[in-house]
């Protein structure tokens, strides 16, 4: 009971404040659209997707990619704010409080991963507006897998953030670890075709199996599955729910640490 | 065991190369008002931190409430209640929400967190503003909510550390109103840390701490007795004779020069009007210094408190409340 505790208030302070933060909320939904409609159409323009079959559009591969993108980016912001709260002491009031400090690490984890589940499922709504048809049953799958993908991801930040004293680290993190994530997740360009050396890389990062996740799940039953989808459904659901596990594990031994 | 609510044994702390904590040992009574006084970087908020179960002590040992801040720190977690250096409240959420919280970490029951929300907002005057955001609150808001909710759970200890920092004098003197007429009403024993003398005097009992250690630990009247007593400065037209006089009359030795002569005697006030009585007649003025804990301080340390590099990091510290965010 006292963990749950400890996970519940956490995760309600989180959701709490993100309902106080407009421009938050605003610029959440406006940075995904920003890069859908903008980037989206113009390299849609530009390129021709070697092999594309009939029927597809740069914008219906992209669009998944986004809303991984909008996922990450959400989860990062709000595992970052651990560092705000321990430079203005918010922090100190719960690591001085009677709960683990373990359920301090996962009920964050689980606050970012609700902001970024619930600024997914509007983007998800978006769905018909680009020209991709969505049942009830996938939207729901959608959502499960960003729930997953922003809980680990979150809990990456989570366990970055617990060692970071202040908030210029925050910018080396960006482009060195979240930008190069985003970049290699396939999200923007697909795997085939690029250079061996890269697609090793995008192989390795954790992000690529969580956007073809949601590829998997958008694409499967449409004549699109092989060219959009890379790998089974089984083995990125595996990949992100281990990166779950592992990230959170991380995440409450780092916030365990006592100085 | 004793009836001390605070036992700290030989606590030691390091940081790499530097030692902040260099082996105290005190007790707190229940009920008692403790302080530390000492510069900005004397150790007394890495005691805090020790005793509050958020540092790792290097070595030695204390007990809080009789639970071992290493071994039972959820125990001792229980038992404290803090009001930091600086703000830790949530400037997004409002007043009662951040009371709210709280009570929720410290698994107060809902009925009696609503009774005692009450309570305690009334006690610190914030009653009509428990819906504001917090981050509309001046400073000595942040402080007074800050203070009510460190006493929300029921706490055996309070610790304060500079709860005062960076407040105008009036906000001070205020806060301090609030605190003591909080203290007797739970009897609940505070720790208390400060560079600011005069607020020492808010205590049963000071520490004087520097570079990690304990140089002095007694009442502020005790403490005072360490420079000697009170100081009468006696302006008169017959100096000389006059110090015959003191000596024969009084035993007491004047020191001097031209027709000023000075005096030590231990209470200064009763002494005065004796001295009047009896040779008033040559006395133009009289003046009585009592030892302050800055006399204090600087006889023990050989140097004065550091005011201007603290008040320089009070700056920066409201500066910073300022531009919060």
């Amino acid at each position: 009971m006292r963990y749950l505790r400890g996970i519940y208030i956490i995760w309600l302070r989180e959701v709490i404040r993100f309902f106080r933060e407009k421009t938050r909320i605003v610029g959440m939904l406006g940075q995904p659209l920003l890069y859908l409609l903008i980037v989206g159409n113009g390299l849609a323009a530009t390129f021709k997707v070697p092999d594309a079959p009939p029927g597809f559009s740069y914008v219906q591969f992209m669009y998944p990619g986004i809303l991984g993108m909008a996922v990450l980016f959400t989860s990062i912001y709000s595992a970052i704010s651990i560092v705000w709260d321990r430079e203005f002491g918010f922090l100190k009031e719960v690591l001085v409080a009677p709960v683990p400090r373990w359920t301090v690490a996962v009920g964050k984890a689980l606050g970012g991963s609700t902001v970024a589940v619930m600024q997914g499922t509007i983007f998800i709504l978006l769905a018909p507006l680009i020209g991709v048809a969505l049942s009830p049953l996938m939207v729901l799958k959608l959502m499960g897998v960003l729930l997953v993908m922003a809980f680990a991801i979150t809990s990456l930040g989570i366990t970055i953030a617990s060692r970071m004293e202040t908030m210029e680290g925050f910018q080396m993190i960006m482009n060195f670890l979240i930008m190069p994530l985003f970049f290699l997740s396939g999200a923007m360009f697909p795997l085939r075709g690029v250079a061996p050396w890269m697609e090793t890389l995008m192989r390795l990062d954790p992000l690529t199996y969580g956007v073809d996740a949601l590829r998997n799940i958008m694409y499967g039953d449409t004549p699109l599955r092989d060219f959009l989808v890379q790998f089974s459904l089984g083995l990125d659901l595996l990949v992100v729910a281990a990166m779950a596990l592992l990230f959170v594990g991380t995440g409450a031994l780092a916030f365990n640490r006592q100085d | 065991m004793s009836d001390a609510v605070i036992q700290v044994e030989n606590l030691v702390r390091k940081f790499k190369d530097l030692t902040a904590v260099r082996g105290v040992s005190f007790q707190v009574a229940r009920g008692e008002v403790f302080g530390f006084l000492g510069p900005n970087g004397a150790g007394k908020s890495t005691t805090i931190k020790m005793l509050a179960t958020l540092l790792k002590p290097t070595a030695g040992r204390a007990l809080i409430n009789g639970y071992d801040v290493v071994r039972q720190q959820d125990r001792v977690r229980r038992s404290i209640g803090l009001v930091f250096q600086d703000p830790s409240l949530d400037e997004r959420l409002t007043a009662r929400e951040n009371l709210f919280f709280h009570a929720m970490l410290y698994n107060v029951e809902s009925r009696v967190f609503k009774r005692r929300m009450q309570e305690m907002v009334e006690m610190v005057e914030l009653t009509d503003r428990l819906n504001d955001p917090v981050k509309y609150f001046s400073g000595g808001m942040k402080r007074r909510l800050e203070i009510a909710r460190g006493f929300l759970h029921y706490p055996q200890v309070l610790f304060l550390d500079e709860p005062t920092v960076g407040l105008d004098p009036q906000t001070r003197s205020k806060i301090w109103e609030y605190i003591h007429a909080l203290r007797q009403r739970e009897n609940i024993t505070i720790f208390m840390t400060t560079h600011y003398m005069e607020e020492a005097e808010n205590c049963h009992r000071i520490a004087i701490i520097d570079h990690g250690e304990i140089v002095a630990m007694d009442t502020p009247a005790n403490l005072k007795k360490l420079v000697g007593g009170d100081i009468i400065t006696i302006l008169t037209t017959r100096a000389g004779e006059m110090a015959d006089r003191l000596a024969e009359r009084f035993g007491l030795r004047a020191a001097g020069q031209g027709n000023i002569l000075r005096v030590e005697v231990e209470q200064g006030e009763a002494f005065i009007p004796l001295l009047v009585r009896e040779m008033g007649e040559d006395i133009k003025s009289v003046t009585l210094h009592k030892p302050s804990l800055d006399d204090v301080f600087l006889k023990l340390t050989g140097r004065e408190i550091r005011e201007e590099s603290v008040s320089a990091v009070d700056r920066i510290r409201v500066f910073r409340r300022g531009r919060r965010r």
